[in-house]
This record gives C-alpha cells, sequence and structure tokens, in this order.
C-alpha cells in the first residue's frame, strides 16, 4: 500500500457520489472542449489572415458589388503588390444543403495574393489554362469525394444563367492543400471569366477586392489612399485588413467568443460550487479519521497533500474523460461542421488549456478541505475532550 | 539509559470555557518508569483522558514540563510531535479508529507509509504484528466484515507494527464483552510482558486494571491513591 492507493480509496468510498461528480465536471470539461474548438474554428480566418492583406468593400457593405475595375485602379496604387477580385458565387452541389463556400475570382492574381496557397504546377497550368475549372479545397474535395478531372455541376442560390438555369459545369482541375489554414481548403475558386459571361446579372462587378501591400506598415496608408479615390463616386468603398474584415464578418453573428466564455464560465462557476461543497462534505465527515491519521503520526501537510490529490484525481479524470469525448464528438462530427466551421477540432492547445483549467479546479476546491485537514486539531476531532 | 518513559513535573491544564478557566488538573507529578504497565482510573471529568492526551502529544499542557526518556516533549512543534508520535508511541482507542476503507493489514501498515521501510519490509512487520494479535488469516477482511474484538486486535497490531516503545491505551475494552475484553488484555500484558512496551491504559473497568502492574486513582486532577498491585 501506498499513500496514493489511500486518495484511491478514499474517492471511492461513496461511490454514486463520486460518479455523480465525475459527471458533473465531465459535462463540463466536454463543454468546455466542444465551445472552445467551435470558437477556434470560427476565428481561424481572423487568426489566419496575413498582415500586410487588405480587403476592399463597397461602403454601404460587403453585399453591394464593386465595379471590376476597381480591381486594376487599386492594384496600380503604388505599395500594392497584388489585387484580385472575389464574389461570392452562393454555391451548392447536388443539394441546397450541400452548401459551397465558392468565390469567382482572377485565379492568378488570387494565388499572388495568397502566396501560401502552392499548387502543383501541372495542376495550376490546368486550372489557369481552364475557363471552366476550378480549384477545390482539399475539405471540400473529402467531403463529396472530388478527384482531379471530375466534372462538377455546381448551383448558385444567388445567380442564373441566361437559359434560366442555376446550375454551371465546372471540371476539377487542382486540389488547394493548405493544413496551416483551413479555411481555404474549404473554399471553391472558380475563374471570374467564366462568371462575368454566364451569370444574367451582376456582370463586370465583384463583391470585394483582396490586395497585398509592400509592408503592412504602409497599410493605413494605402486604405485611406483607396478610399480617398473612390471618395464621392457612386460605389465608395470601405478597405480594411483581412484580419479586420474577418472579425467584422464573423461580428454579424454576434460576440461569439464572449458568448462561449459566458457558456464555458457559468458551468465552471457551478462545478466549482458543486466539486467544492462536496469535498467540504466529504473531509468534513472524514474528520474523525483525519484526526487519527494525525495521531499515528501522519504530519499535517501530508493530510492535506493526500486532500489536494483526492480533488485534483477528481477533477483531472472528469477533464480527461470531458475532454476525451470533446474531442471523439468533434471527430465523428468533422464531415458535417467542416464546410461551416473548418478546423473545428479538438487541438492540443485547447487540451492543454482544459488541463490547466482542470488543475486550476482541483486545488481550488480542495484547498478549503485541505487547509481544514491542515488545522485540525486532534482532540477536538476525537471528541477527546 | 533514563530510568522512565514519562516524568511528569508540575504540569497543570487549563482551557477557558463559556469564559470560564476550567482546571483539569494543577501541578501534577508523575514517574512512568520503562516496560510498567499502568492503569488510570477516576470517574467521568477526572482528566484521566486529558493526562493520556497530554503524554500522547496530541494536547499541550500549559505549564509544567513533560519529559519522554528524559527529553522534553512539551515543547516540540506541531511536525516534531508527529515524528515523535510515530517514532515512539502506539495509540488504541475505544472504538478502534480503524479506515473503513481499508483492510486489516492496509490499517496496520499505515505507521509504517511513515518510515523508509520497503514495501516488502513493510508486509513482513504487518503479517507479524497480525500474527501477534491471532489475525493472520484475517488480513484481507475489511472492518465491517470483523467483530469489535477482532477490530480492536487489528488496532493493537497498527499501534505496535512500528514497534513503539509506548502504548497509550483509551478504555481500549470500553466497547468489548469480558471474554473479549479478557483476550485483548490478555494481548496487552503480553506486549509489556514479552516485548518490554510500556503500557499505560485510561479505564473504568477494573478487571483492566487488574491486569495493570499499577493503578492511579485521578480525582479531579489530583492522584488520591495508588494501588501497587501483586
Amino acid at each position: 500500500m501506498n499513500q496514493a492507493l489511500l486518495v484511491t480509496k478514499n474517492i471511492g468510498r461513496r461511490k454514486l457520489r463520486t460518479c455523480l461528480l465525475l459527471f458533473a465536471i465531465f459535462i463540463a470539461f466536454l463543454l468546455f472542449g466542444a465551445l472552445e474548438s467551435f470558437e477556434r474554428g470560427f476565428y481561424a480566418g481572423q487568426n489566419s489572415a496575413a498582415a500586410d492583406r487588405l480587403v476592399t468593400v463597397n461602403k454601404i457593405n460587403f453585399t453591394v458589388p464593386l465595379p471590376i475595375s476597381y480591381v486594376d485602379r487599386i492594384r496600380d496604387l503604388p505599395g500594392v503588390t497584388h489585387a484580385a477580385p472575389q464574389s461570392f458565387f452562393g454555391g451548392y452541389y447536388q443539394d441546397p444543403k450541400n452548401f459551397v463556400f465558392m468565390f469567382a475570382t482572377d485565379p492568378e492574381a488570387y494565388l499572388s495574393v495568397y502566396p501560401k496557397i502552392v499548387l502543383p504546377p501541372a495542376q495550376r497550368a490546368a486550372w489557369l489554362a481552364d475557363r471552366r475549372g476550378i480549384a477545390v479545397g482539399r475539405i471540400v474535395a473529402n467531403k463529396f469525394h472530388w478527384k482531379l478531372g471530375d466534372h462538377i455541376p455546381i448551383s448558385s442560390t444567388i445567380y442564373s444563367r441566361a437559359d434560366g438555369s442555376h446550375s454551371w459545369d465546372f471540371t476539377v482541375d487542382a486540389i488547394i492543400n493548405l493544413p496551416e489554414d483551413s479555411q481555404r481548403e474549404s473554399i471553391v475558386l472558380m475563374h471570374h471569366k467564366y462568371f462575368d459571361e454566364t451569370v444574367t446579372f451582376g456582370r463586370d462587378t465583384t463583391s470585394m477586392v483582396v490586395l497585398t501591400t509592400a509592408a503592412a506598415n504602409r497599410n493605413d496608408a494605402i486604405e485611406k489612399q483607396i478610399d480617398t479615390m473612390f471618395a464621392n463616386s457612386p460605389y465608395e468603398t470601405s478597405t480594411d485588413t483581412a484580419a479586420a474584415f474577418n472579425k467584422a464578418f464573423v461580428g454579424q453573428f454576434g460576440n461569439i467568443a464572449l458568448i462561449i466564455s459566458l457558456v464555458v464560465a457559468t458551468s465552471f462557476a457551478a462545478i466549482l460550487l458543486i466539486v467544492g461543497n462536496t469535498m467540504v462534505m466529504a473531509i468534513r465527515e472524514r474528520t474523525r479519521e483525519i484526526a487519527v491519521l494525525k495521531t499515528l503520526g501522519f504530519p499535517g501537510p501530508a493530510i492535506s497533500a493526500q486532500i489536494l490529490a483526492e480533488s485534483l484525481l477528481l477533477a483531472l479524470t472528469g477533464a480527461l474523460l470531458g475532454l476525451g469525448f470533446a474531442g471523439l464528438i468533434l471527430k465523428a462530427t468533422e464531415k458535417f461542421t467542416e464546410s461551416f466551421v473548418p478546423g473545428m477540432h479538438m487541438t492540443a492547445g485547447i487540451f492543454a488549456t482544459g488541463i490547466g483549467w482542470a488543475v486550476l479546479l482541483g486545488l481550488v476546491t480542495g484547498a478549503l478541505p485541505a487547509w481544514s485537514g491542515l488545522r485540525l486539531r486532534i482532540v477536538t476531532a476525537l471528541g477527546r475532550r | 539509559m533514563p530510568d522512565f518513559s514519562f516524568q511528569l513535573r508540575q504540569v497543570s491544564k487549563r482551557f477557558v470555557k463559556a469564559k470560564e478557566t476550567i482546571t483539569i488538573f494543577d501541578k501534577l507529578d508523575l514517574d512512568i518508569p520503562l516496560q510498567d504497565y499502568v492503569a488510570i482510573m477516576g470517574p467521568s471529568g477526572s482528566g484521566k483522558t486529558t493526562l493520556l492526551n497530554v503524554l500522547g502529544g496530541i494536547d499541550h499542557v500549559t505549564s509544567g514540563e513533560v519529559l519522554f526518556n528524559g527529553a522534553r516533549v512539551d515543547t516540540l512543534n506541531e511536525g516534531q510531535l508527529s515524528r515523535w508520535r510515530a517514532a515512539n508511541i502506539g495509540f488504541i482507542f475505544q472504538f478502534y479508529n480503524l479506515m473503513p476503507v481499508l483492510t486489516a493489514a492496509q490499517n496496520v501498515e499505515l505507521p509504517l507509509l511513515l518510515t523508509k521501510l520497503s514495501s516488502k519490509e513493510r508486509r513482513r512487520n504487518v503479517a507479524v504484528a497480525l500474527d501477534l494479535v491471532g489475525l493472520s488469516d484475517r488480513s484481507k477482511h475489511y472492518p465491517r466484515e470483523m467483530s469489535g474484538g477482532q477490530m480492536q486486535r487489528v488496532a493493537i497490531a497498527r499501534a505496535i507494527v512500528s514497534d513503539p516503545k509506548v502504548l497509550l491505551c483509551d478504555e481500549p475494552t470500553g466497547d468489548l464483552d469480558r471474554t473479549t475484553a479478557d483476550e485483548v488484555l490478555g494481548i496487552l500484558a503480553l506486549l509489556n510482558r514479552e516485548h518490554g512496551k510500556t503500557v499505560i491504559v485510561v479505564t473504568h473497568d477494573p478487571e483492566a486494571a487488574n491486569h495493570a502492574k499499577r493503578t492511579l486513582h485521578l480525582n479531579k486532577g489530583v492522584f488520591v491513591e495508588r494501588t501497587k498491585l501483586a
């Protein structure tokens, strides 16, 4: 026997209570793991945006298009290195439920604005040469089992063709592999020229212009320069960094980070009260036994360490189960979630943060009982006076 | 080597309850020789349990000196007292005070967790202690699976497993029937006689006192009679 066995024996003495406690901690960390992963995926675009990348949209809002000529005018400004149009296509595959984040763009210019997208030379050449070609993010390709060379019909919820149909035929020419940017792996890119030729409205326009600058410290000046250039025109612009644009975009759905923080904080506060209260009760029930241990010669700090070990073991076990289960659920539902919230999975960082919270939970809930154990007077506890 | 286990010199114990100072004993002197077997009797509230607490270092004196093997223990701090108790004192309580989640062997092993003995050595010592109290066959039983007498014997095994010099017993037969009580008292006498343990028993039971070499009668904090048994 050792003191670790004593700790586990004490935890197991009231099995139902321990199971209920573990379940409460499990639920809290399941919520934490799932919501933190969701938040991470939700803000992935914001976090992965390059510092030197800007986005120009219509000043009214980004659903109002800009003339396509703006792309060249912006590109010609000093300090702007690359610029590309990016029009939201509103695509779906076979069924409106199979939503596809699809944009029409100038392939060569787009690849210059996003230099981290490196396509194999053959795929790049094929896509640039093929007006009906699309570059498909790896996540989308995996989801719909698309392969290079496949002919894919994609419909639009926004645009229609001259013949009244909503469906366009494409050829998969390239697959975008960019594991560090799951947002890029979740989109489909088509030729803006093909888009312009076939849609019945919205020709010669773009939803936005994405551009890069020579240096991030010139961003402010270039933003002002662009917006000044188009001031007092029928299509005034609003230019911001890509990170700020993404933040504003997800901000439409509310302050997700705050909502998640509140939900997690509430569940943790509830757990803190439940576990803390139960630990206090559990140790109070064992007052006499603690006094006996002290009588046998166990020093106060050793008793406190045992109590803290109990609360830590409980918190860590519940947390490991909760985080592990959250990871499994996220993995199992990845196919359904990756189109909407790409990158929503349990990362080592989220796991480590969860374990950190569990350690804190264990220490906080064990602190008061451990202090009581340390201060316990043997004669009082044994009722020997 | 000193001739005494314990020596109390002018020991007083008072405490304040509801703004009233209560004197448990005042300027008490007591010598307990090595390998003595002494019973302390007296009515409830006479201070005998408090005296046992003071001897065991789980309660502090208000004034005076408590010496063990010639060295003062009343001046030790809590940490030092814990180590001193672990090394020198075995406690036996009226209600056994075993850990319900541990088996008999694990209960007996508890004091050895404070030593540097290996797991194998601990198991051997536990086996010897359980054998001495006649419970070798109950080592894997939990307290709830044992009778009162068996639990008290486990408590005795726990008290002697680390080979302390002194056994402090608080009403060790108070919860037992006569036959079982005699068995327990027989073990205590054996430990005193054969193993040289100093045994100090606080009891209301005259039969328990009969097993001792001498009996001290405490009343209102004063020894009123000292009986030497043949």
